[in-house]
């Protein structure tokens, strides 16, 4: 095997580990870490790591393990389901703008370059400040609005060149309708490219769902990762070396996101052969 | 053709404009009650009280005419914004909002201009070096931990730099622009208090952007490597150095400015939480305590203003590219 290969199969191992365990971790670890540890005044207040209490509590007494046990599959599910949102939309937007190009390809590029340029988190603030985001899913929906113009660019420009191919042809000659035609016969082959911005998505949108808890704008009432940072800079922890309460909320992040990148390039590049670079 | 280019990236600009504007506009309406009442409404909720609450109604009725149909609402809200009017801040009436942004704007501007081409050129390089044969091996040992960082979002890294850096080791100033207790001046001293005030929220920006410039730029380098142009320049005997800087760089560059265009957007959206983390007094820490006091105005001013100067720096890049790359005809784009 090539050593971009290896690289490949490497990035992607590594990628996974790295993800399921964070999913064990938020899983296995709801059901063994009390949840109830959670609530405010439940523990000392603002204690340094110690037997009783692993990663020690915040300000308010709350024991910080079972906050991010508890934060992290909450966190993880905005993103799988704002991900998914976008990419249903992104996918077939692509494929219909691909597929019918004309003025409706015009018009849908037109929109996700106008999507994909502006500073997303600009708009989002204004929506999440006016609509209030008062649950989680909520925080996704609007975080969703941004989600599918990089798929859909990605979609539709594969879509572009499967229309070409000898096999729509014959299809299309078969008397097969258009929805079938983009259904059954152009799909199947994006399955890879559809795989990889859905990951992509649900990277960006946690990206800007605890961008925008870190403004202020997320639900308070539930863990989440974003919440417990949203909190912590509330109670100026990083002023006060409360290590405790802003560092472990940022790690599960920062592995959440090189999982998330390491699966996506790979998976990039096994989909799309051309991309291929050898990385060291 | 090219009027027809210099056209169409025009109406592209004006219609992003437009969007936001509208979007502005429509969503405070779309919020149940009339606008004002849902921004009353929402301060009152939190717990908050409008000193001059009626005054802040009449103003409001006057300036978007609110007893109007909503199409004549409408033309006098774009004719306003086109006079850069975006009506008076809630929590610092009657201040206009335009002159809070004005305060805040030249930092956001300076910090994000300054780290984006930092980021950009600096990365822009050593990921040609990368693909480059003369480059010493344990040079390319940079590549993982950097592409690994810009998996990382912006606000992440700046958190852990302003932890560790700032408040742990104290080798950094926390917060602001200039120490406590200076004296604004134009002079040696300011600029260099500045410089280290802002040097790291720029580095957070900094590290976090450059491996995927770097990724990119190798990739293009590695993709034009085997092409005849080099392999003549090289058989002509021109110096290595002159080889890539004139012929592999040159030619591998120009996806690489599409991609700066496509990304400000995001980088400024990364910028505005990186000056909320370091309480940098541009654009992201103002928005910040527009939440924090409620006032939407200021947040839908900030929430325009950003999408403008993002809309104009892709316009002019837009403007830029076929001056760098003269095969491209500018009918085609």
């Amino acid at each position: 095997m090539s050593i971009s290969g290896l690289w490949r199969r490497r990035a992607l191992l590594a990628g996974l580990t790295i993800l399921s365990a964070l999913l064990l971790f938020g899983v296995v670890g709801a059901l063994v870490v009390d949840r109830a540890a959670t609530r405010i005044g439940s523990g000392p207040f603002g204690e340094a790591p110690s037997a009783a209490h692993p990663l020690g509590t915040d300000t308010t007494g709350r024991d910080m393990l079972a906050l991010v046990v508890h934060a992290t599959p909450a966190t993880l599910e905005v993103g799988l389901l704002a991900g998914a949102i976008g990419t249903l939309v992104g996918t077939i937007l692509g494929l219909v703008s691909g597929y019918y190009r004309g003025p409706v390809d015009t018009l849908i590029r037109s929109v996700a370059d106008v999507a994909l340029t502006i500073p997303a988190l600009a708009v989002l603030v204004v929506l999440a400040a006016f609509l209030q985001t008062t649950t989680l899913e909520v925080l996704a929906v609007i975080v969703a609005l941004f989600a599918w113009p990089s798929g859909a660019r990605a979609i539709r420009a594969q879509t572009l060149t499967l229309r070409e191919r000898d096999f729509v042809a014959l299809a299309k000659v078969s008397g097969a309708s258009d929805i079938a035609i983009l259904f059954t016969e152009i799909l199947p082959n994006l399955l890879p490219f559809v795989v990889a911005s859905f990951i992509g998505a649900v990277s960006g949108a946690i990206v800007a769902a605890v961008g925008l808890q870190l403004l202020g704008l997320g639900p308070l009432n539930v863990p989440s990762l974003g919440m417990i940072l949203q909190f912590a800079f509330q109670y100026a922890a990083l002023s006060r070396g409360m290590w405790w309460w802003w560092g472990p909320p940022t790690l599960v992040l920062v592995l959440l996101f090189v999982g998330l990148f390491l699966v996506s390039t790979a998976l990039d590049e096994i989909a799309n052969p051309r991309l291929r670079r050898s990385m060291v | 053709m090219t009027a027809v280019y210099v056209l169409r990236r025009t109406a592209m600009l004006a219609l992003v404009v437009w969007a936001a504007a509208s979007f502005n506009f429509l969503v405070p309406r779309l919020a149940p009650g009339d606008p004002v009442g849902a921004i009353l409404a929402q301060i009152t909720r939190q717990g908050g009280s409008v000193a001059g609450s009626a005054e802040i109604i009449a103003s409001y009725r006057a300036t978007f005419g609110l007893d109007e149909p909503l199409g004549v609402q409408y033309l006098r809200y774009l004719a306003a914004l086109a006079r850069f009017d975006l009506g008076p801040s809630l929590t610092s009436f009657p201040t206009p909002v335009m002159e809070i942004i004005g305060r805040a704007l030249p930092w956001t501007i300076g910090l994000l201009v300054a780290s984006t081409l930092i980021a950009f050129v600096v990365g822009t390089i050593l990921g040609a070096l990368m693909a480059w044969r003369g480059t010493p091996a344990f040079a390319r040992f940079l590549l993982p931990p950097l592409v690994a960082l810009a998996a990382v979002p912006y606000y992440l890294l700046a958190i852990v730099l302003v932890s560790v850096l700032a408040f742990g080791l104290r080798i950094f100033p926390s917060a602001g622009t200039v120490s406590v207790g200076a004296l604004p001046a134009f002079d040696l001293a300011t600029a260099g208090d500045v410089l280290y005030h802002s040097l790291l929220p720029a580095l957070s920006i900094v590290l976090a952007a450059i491996g995927g410039w770097m990724l990119g730029m190798r990739a293009l380098v590695v993709s034009v490597i085997g092409s005849d142009f080099l392999v003549l320049a090289e058989a002509k005997g021109l110096p290595p150095r002159r080889v890539f800087l004139v012929y592999a760089l040159r030619n591998a560059i120009l996806p690489q400015i599409t991609g700066l265009a496509i990304s400000l957007g995001t980088i400024a959206s990364g910028a505005v939480l990186v000056e909320v983390i370091f309480s940098y007094p541009g654009l992201g820490y103002l928005l910040l305590q527009a939440i924090q006091n409620a006032d939407y105005t200021l947040i839908q001013g900030i929430t325009f203003v950003l999408v403008l100067a993002v809309g104009l720096a892709i316009y002019v890049l837009d403007l830029l590219y076929p001056v760098l790359d003269p095969r491209i005809s500018y009918a085609q784009r």
